[in-house]
């Protein structure tokens, strides 16, 4: 579904990613992990398409296109979706007239009929259910003054109306107490399944205890540095980040 | 060519009924005033963006008897669902009562001409306050609004009495003899616990173009409750000066809405004089612009006595070669202590020639206040964009989607339901936004 190439990214003069690889493949949840400032963020960022990063090298393919070449809105609607870490608050446009205009953007650009009122009202009391969000929450503009939690589960809540195929979670469990962040795992295990994925961004292991991945990667100075299973975690959470910085540093020695 | 105002103006002067007429008096000091300090000019620091001199050229027509245009002419401009409403025409700046129609009852609104108004038993009113905002305003341009008083209203808001249907006023300018010049003057009472609602609207006929210089000045009464709308929607031809002054004489709430979607060179001044404790007052505006359009919005408010509230928020988007100027004066008095006075101004630039000049002014001479002002001019939110394109929105949509989300803020104060419909479908049209 994804690959990623040796991906080279920065910002300006200042190089974020140093040559990732990674494929992700239907079905498989995988875990990015890394200290602060490894480009866990950055690399979410230039998946989706947020155009204040430059691509340097490297490619990426989604279903066979080459990803980097589509906008935002295209990747989107080919089944890509990231959950903001810090989701955007739009005073003055309602959740629910935004998120039919989406489902039905994507709808058109998949050759589908757009959803009725009656269809899309049905299938939003469905997924509601799934983050336990309001239907007040939805009437109010986007994310204006919801707290950190009620963004964090209408994230989820989006993901969910837009049935993506690979779905990035940047640091969705940032901000959340344990029942918010068991409604929102609760959330992402509900939609898992043999036809999507998901790549999980966090610094922390907790997470991973509630939406267990298949595939954890640790993320060091822009590159995957090591890979493993979800035990991969548990030893991070262990051991600390450090522990990888002094393997990476003894590697770069030999 | 530019022509010689003060002979234009002179001359013209002269075929207006001098004596017999009640506001002959008044009409003389506003001429005398014209003749001292004349039309601004560029470096005047009022009107240094609004080249309002630029607008006196020869061919220039001002009619004091004009010729009303046919119905059919005038139906085009009437707003929807204002069939059952009192609509008021003014044809080149003169009230006309034969295309006119009152539906309010006798008991609830008083609608005259300013002439009989001041003549009769309104006399004393009529004296009080026409010509208050002079003081404000002691411009040549203003000035001469006065010296031609001339086929203007009188509107009374009946004590106790709760006008629902708004008063809708249309200014028609027929300018298909050649740019013609109109001055429109209203005065508008509002007796003890009265409430009412005022529309203007502008329309100008033919494409030779036009210029209307109006004055409308409010006076509200103690618990009344007045809410101005003004609604320009006109084309690049039809230019405007424009000055609405409101003073509150007791503790009431006045609420203003200023709409400027198109025209040519339109200043609008707005003055809510806070002159009784515990008064309250709302100013909205919305300037949506493109091609050569310029819009200036000058408001003042000012605290004269204490425990007043004004609350003031402009916003404005600005395409293509269109300018905006946003000037807002808040003066507090002396004794004016307690006064909250929050004003906020934000622009969005659309085009790479778009201009914005704004300039917030607060002059305070109490101690104990509380007032705040804002002004921010940016392009659209990158983030926001962003973030609705990752949801599969066009950017294109997603443009629309934030404007229009920007825009309604300032329509979301537009009380008659039919008014706010009316301008949202245009913006809404302007914008590409249909969600």
């Amino acid at each position: 579904m994804l690959k990623i190439k040796n991906l080279h990214a920065g910002i300006e003069e200042k190089k974020i990613l140093n040559g990732i690889n990674l494929e992700i493949k239907a079905g498989e949840v995988h875990a990015i992990m890394g200290p602060n400032g490894s480009g866990k963020s950055t690399l979410a960022s230039v998946l989706a398409g947020r155009n204040s990063f430059e691509v340097t090298e490297g490619s990426v393919e989604f279903f066979d296109k080459d990803l980097l070449e589509m906008s935002p809105e295209d990747r989107a609607r080919a089944g890509m979706f990231l959950a903001f870490q810090y989701p955007v608050e739009i005073p003055g446009v309602s959740t629910t007239n935004f998120i039919k205009t989406a489902v039905n953007e994507g709808r058109k650009y998949r050759g589908q009929e757009p959803l009725d009122a009656v269809a899309f009202l049905k299938m939003m009391k469905e997924k509601m259910k799934l983050v336990h969000i309001d239907q007040s929450l939805l009437s109010r503009s986007l994310n204006e003054g919801f707290s950190g939690g009620e963004k964090k589960r209408n994230e989820i809540f989006q993901m969910a109306m837009l049935e993506p195929r690979l779905a990035i979670l940047d640091e969705t469990d940032s901000g959340l107490d344990i029942d918010a962040l068991r409604i929102v795992a609760n959330g992402v295990n509900a939609y898992r399944n043999s036809d999507n994925a998901f790549l999980v961004v966090t610094h922390y292991q907790r997470l991973l205890d509630y939406i267990v991945p298949d595939f954890v990667h640790v993320l060091y100075n822009g590159r995957i540095v090591k890979s493993g299973t979800k035990e991969l975690a548990l030893e991070l959470e262990e051991k600390g980040y450090d522990f990888i910085k002094n393997e990476v540093e003894l590697a770069e020695q030999v | 060519m530019a022509i010689d105002t003060k002979q234009f103006f002179n001359n013209k002067f002269g075929e207006q009924q001098v004596n017999g007429s009640a506001l002959a008096g008044f009409r003389k000091k506003g001429l005398e005033l014209f003749n001292h300090v004349g039309i601004p000019p560029v470096k005047h620091e009022e009107w240094k963006y609004t080249r309002v001199n630029s607008l006196f050229n020869d061919g220039l027509r001002y009619d004091l008897n004009p010729a009303a245009p046919s119905a059919a002419d005038i139906e085009k401009f009437r707003l929807p669902h204002t069939v059952s409403a009192t609509s008021l025409f003014f044809i080149n700046g003169v009230y006309n009562e034969s295309l006119s129609e009152i539906k309010h009852a006798a008991k609830d609104l008083v609608i005259l001409p300013l002439e009989t108004a001041a003549a009769g038993e309104y006399s004393d009113l009529v004296e009080k306050h026409l010509g208050h905002s002079a003081s404000y305003h002691p411009d040549g341009i203003h000035a001469l609004n006065a010296a031609f008083t001339h086929g203007g209203v009188f509107i009374l808001a009946k004590k106790n009495r709760l006008i629902e249907e708004p008063v809708y006023i249309y200014h028609i300018t027929d300018s298909r003899g050649g740019f013609t010049f109109a001055q429109p003057r209203i005065l508008v009472y509002a007796e003890k616990q009265s409430q009412v609602q005022l529309v203007e609207y502008y329309g100008t006929l033919g494409n030779e173009g036009s210029f209307t210089n109006e004055v409308i000045e409010i006076v509200a009464e103690e618990a009344s409750v007045v809410d101005y709308y003004k609604i320009q929607h006109e084309g690049a031809e039809a230019n405007h000066v424009g000055t609405t002054h409101v003073r509150q004489l007791g503790k009431c709430l006045t609420n203003a809405v200023t709409i400027s979607l198109s025209g040519g060179l339109i200043r609008n001044n707005l003055n809510m004089i806070m002159e009784s404790e515990h008064g309250e007052s709302h100013m909205y505006g919305l300037y949506l612009l493109n091609g050569k359009t310029h819009v200036d919005n000058h408001t003042i408010v000012d605290n004269v006595q204490p425990h007043c509230f004004s609350n003031e928020l402009y916003k404005g988007i600005m395409d293509e070669k269109s300018t905006g100027v946003f000037n807002g004066k808040i003066f507090v008095r002396q004794d004016a202590q307690k006064t909250n006075a929050y004003q906020s101004n934000k622009n969005i630039l659309l085009g790479d020639s778009a201009n914005v000049n704004t300039k917030p002014q607060l002059e305070i001479f109490a101690d104990d206040v509380k007032c705040s002002h804002g002004c921010t001019i940016g392009r659209l939110d990158e983030e926001a964009l962003f973030y609705l394109r990752t949801r599969g929105i066009s950017e294109k949509n997603a443009k629309s989607l934030l404007l229009h989300a920007f825009a309604v803020d300032i329509l979301e104060n537009i009380k008659p339901q039919s008014l706010k419909a009316f301008v949202d479908q245009i913006i809404s049209e302007r914008l590409d936004f249909n969600f």
